[in-house]
């Protein structure tokens, strides 16, 4: 076996307020906005040692954009952080206008993303903001799958000036393995290569994928495990090299099947003329079903063993 | 900055006026009762109040101005024309093909801060930049104005009860006041009043003035700060379509571009009118 169990790492949520405390102690320009989320978005213990470098605008998040991006607009690194149900949803004009039509360098931390509140039901879901905010012109939109990825787009943001969307769930997170050890935005991460199917994932599904992965392997079945980190920009060229590589592709996401990773894939594909085994991994278009993250996941297949299923029967096997 | 006479202002008004009218007629659009009712305002602002040029405007004490009201962006363009920030002649392709001069406020135009025309959006970004002056201790001030039929944004609200929280008494949303939206009166499309109580409630400072007066005007915007800790508001009572005699208070002119007859009338009217506005 080379394909090896991974190790538990922390909640990509707690990875985002400890780099963000490495990064205030060396930069007072940082400011994290909040509405009324210093809480969830683990910020608590940031605001206690930085409490000249936290806004905090109260459950507003139409003005907490507004008003981030008015302080982005003075030089200071925002970092607007809120449950990405609602900064996705709520203040999607502000996005729109006020930071990617303005172009003001804000980071918008959608926390507990995708599913991450589960039961607590649609209301609390993001499964759209792929779809919404990759139509606007002029976001990064990033979605790290690990502490690593995590860590690296934090960076990335306080010196980018460039609005972006990054998003996290709140799970403790395995260490995923890459063969480079780096992070650059617009180009996607290799977790492990093959030659049979390709796994595109993102955020907390490619955990999963590197699973399925794991249990092909098993079978004597070879699967790239691709991080698509960075939605937009999208890394075309690693889509259509695994597309010349492998057999099928299994694109999974924490989202919509509609307009998120899976459709932006398959748009790269066709218009380059590739055709492949295809299938999105995604929440379908229905009321979700109830349950924690893990549940709705295994629930739409997105596990070790409903994607090793999937990959099984793209390849007819 | 030159300290103008108040006549020198007001024929700075006339001017203006005339300006966006042309370039209004020549766009064949452009929102033409609200940028009337708001050309004393920018004036005396960019005139009178703030410290702001071309030469300054990558300053960082710079004052700032956000126009939320971005629909009335051609009175903001022949302003900003005037300032410097580029040459008139521009704005001779106004809302043309591949014009960086389109229908609301954008950056691509120097002199703009911000890019707006959605309404509710203008409050907010202020706000925050008036707190990062407070968080830099810096000395510089922040206007924006709203059109009265804005107020129905709830965004509005959230912003006018954070900025009272934050105390920044160094921001100034002045309200073009006309009484007039798209679909007719404030009070029939649905009330804003009490405008005064409502934002006294909400923590600032409120005053009241004829917003096409420009000594008025003059007197009230060069008062800031006026009250520690409180923002404030200005109620500026304007005339909609103001210095066009068949366009004043009447709703069809919120984005009615005039005939050429109407258009000379309009011209004609002030070459032959004593300094009225």
């Amino acid at each position: 076996m080379s394909l090896k169990p991974l190790s538990l790492g922390k909640a990509n949520l707690e990875e985002y307020s400890a780099t963000l405390i490495e990064l205030a102690e060396k930069n007072s320009n940082i400011l994290a906005v909040t509405s009324d989320s210093r809480g969830s978005g683990k910020l608590v213990s940031y605001a206690e040692k930085y409490p000249e470098q936290i806004v905090e605008v109260g459950i507003a998040e139409q003005n907490l954009v507004g008003v981030a991006a008015g302080l982005a607009s003075t030089g200071k690194s925002i970092f607007a952080t809120s449950p990405a149900c609602f900064l996705a949803t709520r203040s999607l004009e502000q996005v729109k206008n006020d930071v990617a039509y303005s172009n003001q360098p804000v980071a918008l931390i959608g926390i507990s993303a995708g599913v991450s509140y589960g039961a607590l039901g649609t209301t609390h879901h993001s499964l759209h903001d792929i779809a919404a905010l990759r139509a606007f012109h002029n976001i990064d939109i990033v979605v790290p799958a690990d502490n690593f990825e995590t860590r690296e787009v934090i960076k990335f943001a306080a010196q980018s000036d460039k609005p972006i969307f990054i998003k996290f769930g709140k799970k403790k997170m395995p260490h995923l393995p890459r063969l480079e050890e780096k992070f650059e935005i617009g180009k996607a991460s290799v977790v492990c290569e093959g030659t049979d199917v390709a796994f595109i994932a993102c955020g907390e599904t490619v955990a999963p994928a590197y699973e399925a992965a794991r249990l092909l392997e098993e079978k004597g079945i070879s699967s790239e495990v691709i991080s698509m980190h960075t939605i937009s920009p999208l890394d075309e060229a690693t889509i259509l090299r695994v597309a010349d590589k492998c057999k099928a592709i299994v694109t999974i996401e924490e989202h919509s099947v509609h307009g998120g990773l899976g459709e932006a894939c398959a748009a790269t594909l066709m218009q380059n003329g590739k055709a492949i085994p295809f299938k999105i991994m995604a929440i379908p278009y229905e009321d979700t079903v109830a349950g924690s993250q893990e549940e709705i996941f295994s629930h739409y297949g997105i596990s070790g063993e409903g994607l090793k299923d999937k990959a099984l029967e793209l390849l007819k096997l | 900055m030159k300290k103008y006479s108040d006549i020198e202002l007001k024929l700075k008004s006339v001017k203006y006026r005339k300006a966006l009218l042309k370039y209004i007629k020549l766009a064949n659009a452009g929102h033409t009762g609200g940028d009337l009712s708001c050309t004393d305002i920018l004036n005396v602002l960019y005139n009178d109040v703030m410290n702001v040029s071309p030469e300054n405007f990558k300053d960082e004490n710079r004052d700032r101005y956000i126009q939320s009201k971005g629909h009335a962006v051609e009175a903001l363009y022949v302003v900003l024309a005037d300032q410097g920030f580029f040459p008139e002649s521009d704005l001779e392709t106004m809302c043309q093909y591949k014009s960086k001069y389109v229908g609301h406020p954008t950056r691509k135009v120097k002199g703009i801060e911000f890019n707006t025309g959605a309404l509710g959006h203008g409050l907010p970004i202020s706000a925050g930049i008036a707190l990062a002056a407070k968080k830099d201790k810096a000395p510089y001030r922040v206007f924006t104005m709203l059109g009265d039929g804005e107020l129905a944004e709830g965004s509005n609200w959230e912003a006018a009860m954070m900025a009272s929280h934050y105390k920044l008494d160094n921001l100034v949303a002045i309200l073009d006041h006309n009484t007039l939206q798209i679909t007719g009166r404030n009070k029939d499309v649905c009330s804003p009043h009490p405008i005064d109580a409502k934002f006294e409630a909400f923590g600032w400072r409120v005053v009241s003035v004829d917003g096409n007066d420009i000594n008025e005007l003059r007197r009230v915007l060069n008062e800031i700060p006026a009250e520690t800790g409180r923002p404030t508001f200005i109620i500026a009572n304007t005339v909609k379509g103001k210095g066009v005699s068949y366009m004043e208070d009447v709703k069809k002119w919120h984005h009615g571009v005039p005939s050429d007859d109407e258009y000379k009338q309009a011209i004609q009217n002030w070459m032959h009118r004593k300094l009225i506005y």
